[in-house]
């Protein structure tokens, strides 16, 4: 059998306007991904709007509001497949009114694909991005230098946003950015290595993606989590609990302690791994039996060494995202992997700076700012630190009038060097 | 601690099947009465499937829900109620002629498309049976405006899509707070291609209506596209009536689903028609994706599956 073709998420971050669309359409072209029909409608779409032969960027901005204004409003995502590889693309917006949008796509994502102007450096909105792209736990980026034609390749441009990107990632804790100098418009750089930047010895966009670590999302340093989901009657009488494992792998015969009621007990069976396998690794889907009749539920969870805490008070790092200022005292809806609970804003240290990463003392967090909170919650909950463990570590905070989403959550306060 | 065993490969198709189920007992476990929609195609199929593993060993804990434009396949039909049977589900079946009997959508006429009409009667008898939650297997590769949408779709009261204010989905949590008269539709698949799609369909064996495998049959060309020539679909002027060998790409209206020429009799030959085909896969089957740039679009914010 063929070893398993790796998949990488990634998602583009960086601001309006320097070239996120235009890269991907151009990737996705110059590799062929596009379907002859689908590259028609792009033609015709761009013909309609005077746009030139092919507005590369309408390959993903596929909405019609999106298309009107020439910007990206919500995450498109993409399928890539390569001979080396298979890839999962959150194409992101980068205005600022949309930065929700780009934290959903950057999320999930393995890596993350900057894409700035060379020829206008660092701009603050592509700074936010990096810092939340670094708060969500994205190590691995790789930085294109877009726009180097308008730039006449000069290489001075793509020396400055370089050591800017450096200086920038070393603080944010990312692994080695690398800096590719790329026209996406041209595609010089993006699939096939350039002929006119003769300076540039390094990979092309699609080699570097290639090379990418794969699946550091799942990545972690806890141990084994199983958040029940649904409990399984099985037939016959017994019970199986359901739910996806995060963490590390989850065998038969491992010690797990369920959560938070404290009551340690052994994994005796797990279903659902393939080829009935009885170890499983996370992101797998299964049900697990114990050996005694536990009065477990959704919400609850089973967990190995080295445990998560069980608290009622979380110390977090929130990105927000409602309209209002979040302010002290406010009740809002918690949900936290398989648990959701009423919880109140306990108080608020501050606000990250995006320029100097320190934090500001204030007492209310704005739109799109991040902030460093406390939360008290009602029932008891089960976390690792963000750090730690992402799944574990992250909850949303929901506005109780209308349902929305208003905060992605993260356990444990950031601190930049 | 014990020696842990090692764990098994996990391929990509164990990774997107793991990621529908937990998307699927997420809803079930977060949303009083959700349903599950079921069209007789090939992602319908890969759900049902799913929602089967999901809950095993018991019974689906949501119904099945078909909206019948009345175009039918009678091969769909047939397969349809032998999968209600087979996955012991109650089946619903919501008629677009009842909501033209109704007066609740214009008659469109004997050979008039339907396929727009599905969006009452879908939304009607979502409020009927108060479900507030619709499982569908729409995937984002499919359309420009599908690759815009949350696994967890909001609907408002009025049961349209608002593509400029989704929630925002973080990480792999769902949430699917709706008030009364809102739902959410739920997808699954989102993150599946069609070859992911027609490569677990021959992993699980999942069983298809006949017409997706090369048959032959009378055909109308019609737009480029290769229309069943029968009840729905009569040649028009200059139009002849052909007899090639077929199958079908996706299941939808009758009469606007067009079939592709094949010869591909099994799983594995359609698998590799698909990694050589230059036509998607709407591209290549679906008249009413023709009518505009964004015609999807416009059907989904009002509504459309």
């Amino acid at each position: 059998m063929d070893a398993p073709i790796e998949l990488l998420r990634l998602a583009t971050i960086g601001s309006v306007d320097d070239g996120k669309s235009t890269l991907i359409g151009r990737l996705l072209v110059d590799t062929r991904q596009l379907f002859d029909d689908q590259l028609d409608a792009v033609a015709a779409a761009s013909a309609k709007r005077g746009v030139g032969d092919l507005d590369l960027s309408f390959v993903t901005d596929g909405l019609r509001a999106e298309r009107e204004q020439g910007i990206t409003i919500d995450v498109a995502y993409r399928y890539a497949t390569t001979p080396k590889r298979k890839f999962v693309i959150a194409d992101c917006p980068g205005h600022v009114q949309y930065t929700r949008n780009m934290a959903t796509g950057a999320s999930t994502a393995d890596l993350a694909l900057v894409v700035l102007d060379a020829t206008a450096g660092l701009k603050e909105q592509t700074r936010r991005h990096l810092c939340i792209a670094a708060l969500l736990g994205v190590r691995n980026v790789i930085v294109a230098a877009n726009k180097m034609d308008l730039a006449d390749w000069e290489r001075a441009p793509y020396d400055r946003v370089n050591d800017e990107v450096r200086e920038l990632g070393k603080r944010l804790g990312f692994v080695d950015p690398l800096v590719i100098p790329v026209s996406a418009l041209n595609g010089d750089n993006v699939v096939e290595p350039s002929a006119i930047a003769n300076w540039y010895e390094g990979p092309s966009v699609l080699e570097a993606l290639e090379g990418a670590a794969a699946g550091s999302w799942s990545s972690s340093n806890s141990g084994a989590r199983l958040p029940i989901q649904w409990v399984l009657r099985q037939s016959g009488g017994g019970r199986t609990y359901a739910g996806m494992v995060n963490g590390a792998n989850l065998s038969v015969g491992d010690e797990v302690t369920l959560l938070p009621q404290g009551i340690t007990t052994s994994v005796k069976a797990i279903n659902g791994v393939p080829g009935n396998g009885h170890s499983a690794a996370p992101g797998l889907s299964v049900d697990v039996d114990l050996p005694v009749d536990t009065d477990a539920g959704r919400g609850d969870m089973l967990a190995t060494e080295p445990f998560p805490s069980v608290t009622r008070e979380l110390a977090a790092t929130v990105c927000w995202f409602g309209e209002e200022p979040l302010i002290p005292g406010q009740r809002l809806r918690l949900k936290h992997t398989t648990r959701s609970t009423p919880a109140r804003i306990k108080g608020i240290d501050g606000v990250l700076d995006i320029e100097s990463l320190t934090v500001t003392t204030t007492h209310e967090v704005d739109f799109n700012e991040i902030g460093l909170v406390h939360i008290e919650t009602s029932d008891p909950l089960t976390v690792d630190d963000y750090r730690d463990n992402r799944v574990t570590g992250s909850f949303v905070l929901i506005d109780e009038r209308n349902n929305a989403t208003v905060a992605a959550g993260m356990v444990g306060h950031v601190e930049f060097l | 601690m014990t020696t842990s065993p090692s764990p098994t490969a996990v391929d990509h198709l164990d990774l997107l099947e793991s990621h529908a189920i937990f998307i699927m007992r997420e809803v079930a476990a977060e949303c009083e009465r959700p349903v599950l929609l079921f069209s007789g195609g090939k992602d319908s199929a890969v759900l049902l499937h799913l929602a089967s593993k999901a809950f095993w060993p018991q019974r689906l804990p949501f119904p099945v829900m078909h909206v019948d434009t009345g175009h039918n396949f009678a091969e769909v039909l047939e397969y349809r109620d032998e999968m209600a049977t087979h996955y012991g589900v109650q089946l619903i079946v919501a008629k677009v002629q009842d909501s033209i009997d109704r007066g609740r959508v214009a008659d469109p006429g004997p050979l008039g498309m339907r396929n727009r009409l599905q969006t009452v009667t879908l939304l009607d008898a979502i409020n009927e049976h108060n479900f507030d939650a619709a499982f569908g297997g729409a995937r984002r590769d499919e359309d420009k405006a599908r690759a815009k949408e949350r696994v967890l779709s909001f609907r408002d009261a009025f049961g349209q899509w608002d593509p400029r204010h989704q929630r925002p989905e973080l990480w792999q949590i769902y949430q699917g707070k709706v008030n009364p008269g809102e739902h959410l539709r739920a997808f699954p698949l989102s993150d599946w291609t069609e070859l992911d799609v027609w490569q677990y369909i021959e992993r699980e064996n999942v069983p298809l209506p006949s017409i997706y495998f090369a048959h032959r049959r009378p055909v109308i060309k019609r737009d480029g596209m290769w229309l069943a020539a029968g009840e729905f679909v009569h040649p028009q002027h200059g139009e002849i009536i052909e007899r090639h060998m077929v199958r079908y790409r996706t299941v939808g209206d009758a009469s606007c689903t067009g079939a592709v020429l094949s010869s591909a009799a099994s799983i594995s030959d359609i698998i590799h028609e698909i990694t050589i085909t230059n036509v998607s896969e709407r591209g290549a089957t679906r008249a009413d994706d023709k009518f505009s740039e964004t015609a999807m679009e416009d059907r989904k914010r009002e509504g459309y599956f």
